[in-house]
């Protein structure tokens, strides 16, 4: 059930057309007419890629008013950045321990110069 | 010693790209060295709390690698070629054999800043956003339990 749900997240955001409604959204709420402004698509095409998206929980229409606005669900957007955050986050860890290698090689390479230049003298 | 700035990280709307650069007090031919000597690599490639084993490493172009992490008596395989090794750039194929289908190439390059300064820029392309997002879900795809378990307690708490 749980996997499902998050599924359905990674294929709804899969979608070029998706994404950029998403990202057109976090800018503020906007209606169907507004959302399908700038695409080359019916409405009917326009609505499929919606229903994509609620069902996965990504938008929300809630309800009002005609004509309905299209909401974010900040929540989702929110556990997107968390994931990349975290990602960042191991990769910094990792390259913590790579700074610590380099910094043993760099004292390697010191003491090699110090001999020689005690060699030297 | 420098400060040494935190790492950044860009997930691409338009194509599934992970980008992440990250300064070092280091040259760029010892970054270089970082990355291909197995023996370095082992020791900082982590994931932290895992033991990294090299089982294949043949770091020039059209070579092949293969690693280990274990953690827990468990076992995670990675495996990927070697497209292109030159000082200054190693092209990589990157595939977690748990998920054999799904290869990203990896692309890295070393930028000299001077003053024994390297800034260290990845680049690694997924075949879909599919992918790259739940890599990044994932973490690393090794940390699937761990990091799902956050999820699955935001989806059953209906945060999610």
């Amino acid at each position: 059930m749980t996997s499902n749900a998050l599924s359905r997240i990674f294929s709804a955001l899969a979608d070029p057309t998706r994404r950029d409604m998403v990202a057109r959204l976090s800018a503020g709420d906007a209606t169907v007419n507004q959302l399908a402004e700038p695409y080359q698509l019916t409405l009917q095409a326009i609505y499929k890629h919606l229903k994509v998206l609620e069902d996965a929980g990504v938008v929300s229409r809630p309800p009002g008013p005609q004509p309905r606005t299209v909401r974010l669900e900040a929540e989702v957007f929110d556990l997107m950045d968390k994931w990349i955050e975290r990602y960042r986050r191991q990769a910094e860890e990792r390259y913590r321990r790579l700074d610590a290698v380099l910094a043993r090689m760099n004292d390697e390479t010191g003491n090699d110069s110090q001999e020689q230049k005690g060699s030297v003298a | 010693m420098n400060t040494i700035a935190e790492t950044t990280i860009e997930a691409d709307p338009k194509v599934p790209v992970i980008r992440m650069s990250r300064d070092f007090n280091a040259t760029p031919e010892q970054l270089f060295r970082a990355h291909t000597d197995p023996e370095l690599f082992a020791r900082w490639i982590g994931p932290s709390g895992m033991q990294t084993r090299v089982v294949e490493w043949d770091a020039r172009t059209g070579g092949s690698w293969r690693y280990v992490s274990t953690r827990d008596g468990q076992e995670y395989g990675f495996r990927g070629c070697f497209h292109e090794v030159r000082p200054d750039r190693i092209v990589q194929t990157f595939t977690w054999e748990g998920q054999p289908d799904e290869v990203a190439l990896g692309t890295l390059w070393f930028e000299d800043l001077g003053n024994g300064r390297t800034r260290l820029h990845t680049q690694s392309l997924t075949d879909s956003f599919e992918g790259r997002d739940a890599w990044l879900a994932s973490g690393m795809k090794v940390g699937v339990d761990e990091g799902y378990a956050k999820l699955e307690e935001m989806l059953a708490n209906g945060t999610v």
